[in-house]
């Protein structure tokens, strides 16, 4: 009996290790390509010189951090200031458990698939705080508090902005909402509930502390935010929880808004069936990929927002935004409009 | 039902694991000599001269009030949007009423200045 609950475990860890080692991996690479987009963008050239292209600079980086030394503050509670970035990391990994990469591909197929996703997501949130408060420093507390209060503004509007792929779905499960989806381009819930993409988005990018949101970091104003303490490696563990957040973020996107891994032009005569031997993880993957580019160029082309100026727009703006949409996009369902909400 | 949700329990073990492994690498791995110029906190060179410890703006409390309030609408709102295709009109209505108040409060709290950053 025991072993083989044993052989279930083993082939759920092996299962574990095949999502994880691509997502490590494209958060490291994630870090590379930024720097080379925004260089481009800023007509620089970015990291070229380890490996090809630079292509090995993320590696050198990891090592580098990996072999700096380990500082804590003396004022610092010292518990607090180690666990803060695992509590940071865990919440942005963990989540990847229910995300379906595919038609079938995914770790736990749960019912309750989004609210899992708020929740875990919520968590995150404990690690800038407790980051902030342990450090006992200044800059370190304001990014804290400043970041915590950010966050979970925008937090009210990314959850009304999720009530309403669920009212579109009927569904908490995240592979029955991508498969409500189905019928190409004009099909995806970008359309019917455009006002709650954009604020899902602008939410998306508030929640994970980018520019033009990155009040939490804020170098001009508080140097480095909530991390100002943090050296090497524990330094390290925020940058890859920032990194895994924001992929997180896009596959979300995708997954509620632009079809997962559907293909844009199901149904359209010609281009439907001839791309149809194309697999759902490329255009998975190619979705992703557009959404993480928008961050990039969102970071290049805006200002960062002053503090008072985020509170207002996620608190006057988006909010009453969602709460007017939910209301639409329930009477749209109550309705049964065609084409998205039929039967 | 329940052995669904195993996976993630032990992806969480395995989450928590990784951020511990690398610290612990770094303890390791990593050369230390602390002083004790090393170890203050940070504050551009100069040496802190309070605690970090102080009073800090009421408004952050008052958002985190805000939030608990609007974060359980919007949890009661979830269990009403799967079930919008079950319940009819009449739960339909009834969300639409308690939306309604919801958007009052709000409208109050606006005009109160609860949302003002200045």
């Amino acid at each position: 009996m025991w072993e083989k609950e044993l052989i279930n475990l083993v082939w759920i860890v092996v299962k574990i290790i095949i999502i994880l080692i691509p997502i490590l991996l494209a958060v490291a690479y994630l870090t590379y390509v930024e720097r080379r987009v925004i260089g481009y963008m800023q007509c620089r050239i970015g990291p070229n010189r380890v490996g090809f292209m630079g292509l090995l600079q993320p590696i050198a980086d990891a090592m580098k951090l990996l072999f700096k030394e380990i500082i804590i503050p003396a004022p610092s509670n010292r518990y607090l200031f180690i666990i803060a970035p695992i509590l940071s990391f865990a919440p942005a990994i963990f989540v990847w458990s229910v995300i379906p990469f595919s038609q079938g591909l995914v770790l736990a197929n749960i019912n309750a698939g989004l609210l899992f996703v708020l929740a875990a997501t919520s968590l995150g949130v404990y690690g800038v705080l407790v980051a902030g408060w342990a450090s006992n420093s200044k800059y370190a507390f304001f990014g804290g508090m400043r970041a915590a209060a950010q966050i979970v503004s925008y937090e009210i509007a990314m959850g009304f902005a999720l009530v309403g792929v669920l009212l579109a779905a009927g569904s908490m499960n995240l592979t029955t909402i991508v498969e409500h989806q189905t019928g190409g381009l004009w099909h995806w819930y970008w359309l019917p509930l455009f006002p709650l993409f954009i604020v899902y988005w602008i939410a998306g990018v508030a929640e994970t502390n980018r520019a033009p949101f990155d009040m939490a970091e804020g170098e001009s104003e508080i140097v480095a935010g909530f991390h100002v303490e943090y050296s090497a490696i524990a330094f390290a563990v925020f940058f890859l929880a920032e990194y895994a957040n924001m992929i997180l973020i896009a596959s979300l996107a995708t997954l509620m808004f632009l079809g997962g891994w559907l293909s844009p032009f199901q149904g359209i005569p010609v281009l439907g069936p001839a791309l149809a031997f194309v697999p759902g993880l490329i255009w998975f993957i190619a979705k992703v990929g557009f959404f993480l580019l928008l961050y990039l160029w969102i970071r290049a082309t805006f200002p960062r927002y002053r503090y008072d100026q985020v509170m207002r727009l996620g608190w006057k703006i988006l909010i009453p935004v969602t709460l007017v949409w939910i209301v639409v996009v329930a009477f749209m369902v109550k309705l049964n409009l065609p084409p998205w909400f039929a039967g | 039902m329940l052995a669904n949700y195993f996976p993630i329990l032990v992806f969480i073990c395995i989450a928590i694991a990784i951020p511990v492994a690398l610290i612990m690498a770094g303890y390791i791995l990593a050369k230390r000599k602390p002083s004790p110029a090393k170890l203050s906190s940070y504050e551009c060179g100069y040496d802190a001269f309070e605690d970090a410890r102080m009073r800090f703006d009421v408004r952050y409390y008052l958002v985190a009030i805000l939030f608990i309030l609007f974060d359980l609408e919007t949890a009661f709102l979830f269990p009403w949007a799967v079930s919008l295709h079950t319940i009819g009109w009449f739960g339909f209505i009834s969300m639409m009423v308690f939306l309604a108040f919801l958007t009052i409060g709000f409208i109050y709290e606006w005009r109160k200045g609860a949302l003002e950053w200045k």
